[in-house]
């Protein structure tokens, strides 16, 4: 009997098998932003503080994200996410005001939610078409919070037509004896293993209860859609609303049910934005963010799990852009190195035509950043979208839109 | 009870059929005023302001000579944003990407503008021309991922309105393309020389953009073209029932892609009148969102021509009467969201009037039927010959 040799087959085996496991993608990635960090000369890439801010920036568009899972997955287009985050911007910094930091969370929520209602009751009841409902609702919330404004917030001390008196903070936490573990060796300079202990300090040290709120909503989703009785509804509401009817169930119920949770779930990224990532109320403050909640919901291939790894990501640019513009040149090296990698796996996979064009893609960027030292600011603002449109143009065959998306239904009516 | 001859029956419901179509096509706009009228009553209540003494102080200042020119120059734009909408709304393409193509077309057009100098008309025509097809270059994009990757163009078109602005920011910054001004925080784009500019007219109460004249022959053009074209009935035949269309050999991919470069060349020349008539140069100041403000009077005004003027001219009107609504006491907020509400009962009221309608049809052919004696109709049998031609 021999002894088990490191043989080629064996090799690769524990290569595929770490790709597969999320540890060794994780490993791989920290290996990897490691290097860009070295290549790039740029410290702040991965520190305690990126990864704390690219939390803030993630959690009201994975919010967002959220809330336009909630209502494409009951087979509705959610165009007017951005009007009930603005909406939701305004009713948490009001709810904010009068009955502190925690009511701002309900505040959001209901005036996102009564948006969604109203999302729900021109496109589900009148059947109007979806994605004209959605663009009045955004006109329409843009012109009510400014109104609101002017009747409330520009009376008050320190507030303006535009811009509301400060809020109350939401309290901050730390897992204890965490930052004594590892704060030490995040400084050390250890390749990789500092660069995860900075991870891991961003992650649990000093974080919002809000984001850990944020957070938890991504599991929640996931049972609720995949598990509960209501989640199975909104789902068959989503790809064969004449289905659901026919085993006796009312799909423009189940539709109202789930614009509300979406509207509700926009709102509070609303709400985020006016207590964790700044602490009052400003007009512009949501910035196209429903909009790129969407975009991760298409990106997070309409699951929830999608959808916090596309927030993530575009948190995590947005973070660097604010923080220190240098680094974000780094992002191009780190972007070709992942496109190279997808076009490996698309290799071993036999599909040479996408391969090719994820080479593509990968060559230009890394060719972009060996030929230039600096990254206009302006290109990272725009960044989620293009990954987003790169995703749909390449990526489409593996996206799984719900079959029912955008029709209006009608009771009774025949698929 | 004497039985009514055939022919004076058939008169008599001809007479109410038409009488009832009538009434159904007036019932729409009526129930879209009504619904406007409730709701900005209540708004207004919710100020607690007077409601006749708003109504008057605003007519009085909206329908004065330089508020109709005001508001006139600027409904230009608002036209052609309407007809950019509603060209793709014919085909039930949604070009939301209207306001990046709006943006890059009168940033290009700016750009070569000052760069050159020509003979007068052939300097605006080639403004014109360099809007137009930048414009249409930019909605060929979502128009290509639509049909070849089956991108819903919703979507691409929302992500290259943020693309388009950010590349427009990147552009316009000192060094680049854009010249800056001692004093002021503006950034613009140097200035076109005066063979480039479009000449006004000049009236009473001001100047009228001269590019005005331009947005009435697209409107007259976008109309004829629709009804009276091949292209017209095939963009509107894929818009009533896309799949008719294709079975009658309409190329669909072929419409959408001209459609929606149709519609981009019309977006980049939302931002000419301005460009040509009073600025001279594209700045920051350059007005954002008209895409959503082209949607909206696309709307409104139904996708027809005339409809769309209305639209643009209410829309423009409504922004006038913003100034004095101050005066009185009056958020001027309150313009957004009736304009908002407008959008928002003019889809609705046509969306219900139009389900009662089917509904009413349906009736009268339940109703006839019934009354036939012979019960339903069978299909006439079709000759042979027929079928093979």
């Amino acid at each position: 009997m021999s002894a088990p040799t490191l043989s080629g087959e064996r090799v690769r085996s524990a290569w595929g098998a770490m790709g597969r496991a999320w540890w060794g993608r994780l490993l791989l990635g920290l290996v990897v932003l490691t290097v860009a960090m070295e290549v790039a000369d740029t410290p702040d890439l991965i520190s305690q503080g990126s990864v704390g801010a690219a939390l803030r920036f993630a959690a009201p568009i994975l919010l967002a994200g959220l809330g336009g899972l909630w209502a494409e997955r009951c087979g509705v287009l959610n165009i007017g996410l951005d009007g009930m985050m603005i909406m939701g911007t305004w009713t948490g910094a009001w709810a904010g005001l009068e009955y502190g930091p925690w009511a701002a969370l309900l505040g959001g929520m209901v005036g996102g939610g009564i948006l969604g209602m109203l999302h729900a009751l021109i496109c589900v009841t009148f059947a109007v078409d979806q994605t004209i409902s959605g663009l009045a609702i955004n006109l329409a919330a843009i012109g009510l919070v400014r109104f609101l404004s002017s009747l409330v917030f520009a009376d008050l001390p320190g507030g303006s037509i535009s811009q509301s008196p400060q809020l109350g903070d939401i309290p901050e936490v730390s897992v204890p004896g965490v930052e004594a573990l590892l704060g030490p060796l995040a400084e050390g300079g250890v390749p990789v293993l500092s660069q995860a202990a900075s991870l891991v300090l961003g992650v649990l040290v000093d974080v919002s209860l809000f984001t850990v709120l944020a957070a938890a909503m991504v599991p929640a989703t996931w049972w609720v859609v995949q598990r509960t009785r209501l989640g199975l509804r909104v789902r068959a509401s989503g790809e064969n609303p004449a289905a659901l009817e026919a085993l006796g169930v009312d799909p423009l119920r189940i539709r109202w049910v789930a614009l509300t949770l979406s509207g509700a779930f926009a709102g509070l990224g609303g709400a985020y934005l006016v207590t964790v990532a700044s602490n009052f109320y400003r007009e512009g403050q949501v910035a196209g963010r429903g909009f790129i909640g969407l975009a991760t919901m298409v990106f997070g291939n309409w699951q929830p799990s999608g959808v916090a790894m596309g927030s993530l990501l575009f948190g995590f640019t947005d973070a660097l852009r604010t923080r220190q513009e240098s680094t974000v040149r780094a992002l191009l090296l780190v972007a070709g190195v992942a496109l190279l990698v997808v076009a490996g796996r698309e290799v071993r996979r036999d599909r040479a035509r996408r391969a090719a064009s994820y080479a593509v893609v990968a060559a230009a960027l890394l060719a972009w950043f060996l030929l230039t030292d600096t990254f206009p600011s302006e290109f990272v603002g725009f960044a989620p979208h293009v990954a987003t449109l790169l995703v749909l143009a390449l990526a489409h065959q593996n996206l799984r839109p719900p079959a029912a998306l955008a029709v209006p239904f009608r009771r009774g009516q025949q698929r | 009870m004497s039985a009514p001859t055939p022919a004076g029956r058939w008169t008599a419901e001809l007479l109410r059929a038409r009488a009832e179509r009538t009434g159904m096509a007036l019932a729409a706009p009526a129930l879209a005023v009504l619904l406007t009228v409730v709701v900005a009553f209540g708004v207004l209540q919710a100020t607690g302001a007077d409601a006749g003494q708003i109504l008057s102080t605003t007519w009085s200042y909206g329908t004065s000579g330089s508020s109709l020119v005001a508001v006139l120059n600027k409904s230009v734009s608002y036209y052609l944003a309407g007809l950019a909408g509603a060209i793709g709304f014919r085909m039930l393409l949604f070009n939301i990407g209207i306001d990046g193509q709006y943006r890059l077309g009168v940033f290009a057009a700016a750009v070569v503008g000052a760069a050159v100098t020509l003979p007068p008309v052939l300097h605006v025509g080639l403004e014109v021309v360099v809007a137009m097809a930048v414009g249409a270059a930019w909605a060929w994009i979502p128009g290509y991922l639509k049909t070849s990757r089956g991108v819903s163009e919703v979507i691409s078109t929302i992500m290259l309105n943020a693309v388009a602005t950010g590349l427009v920011a990147y552009m316009l910054t000192p060094g680049r393309l854009a010249v800056s001004e001692e004093g002021s925080n503006n950034l613009h784009t140097p200035d076109i020389a005066a063979s480039g500019w479009m000449p006004g007219i000049d009236t009473a109460w001001g100047t009228v953009h001269g590019f005005a004249l331009v947005a009435a022959v697209v409107g007259l053009a976008y109309g004829l073209v629709l009804s009276r074209t091949r292209f017209g009935f095939e963009l509107r035949a894929s818009g009533m029932s896309p799949r008719a269309a294709a079975v009658g050999g309409i190329d669909t991919r072929r419409m959408i892609l001209t459609t929606m470069m149709v519609s981009g060349a019309m977006s980049g020349l939302i931002g000419l009148p301005e460009l040509l008539g009073s600025s001279h140069r594209y700045g920051l100041d350059f007005p954002a969102g008209l895409g959503w403000t082209g949607l909206s009077v696309a709307l409104i005004g139904r996708n027809h021509p005339v409809g769309v003027a209305v639209g643009a001219l209410l829309w423009a009107w409504l922004e006038r009467c913003a100034q004095p609504l101050e005066l009185v006491g009056v958020p001027k907020e309150v313009v957004t969201i009736m304009q908002g509400v407008i959008v928002l009962a003019v889809v609705v009221a046509y969306e219900v009037i139009r389900r009662v309608d089917v509904r009413r049809q349906q009736r009268l052919v339940g109703r006839a039927e019934a009354d036939d004696p012979d019960g339903p109709d069978e299909p006439e049998p079709v000759a042979s010959g027929a079928v093979a031609s």
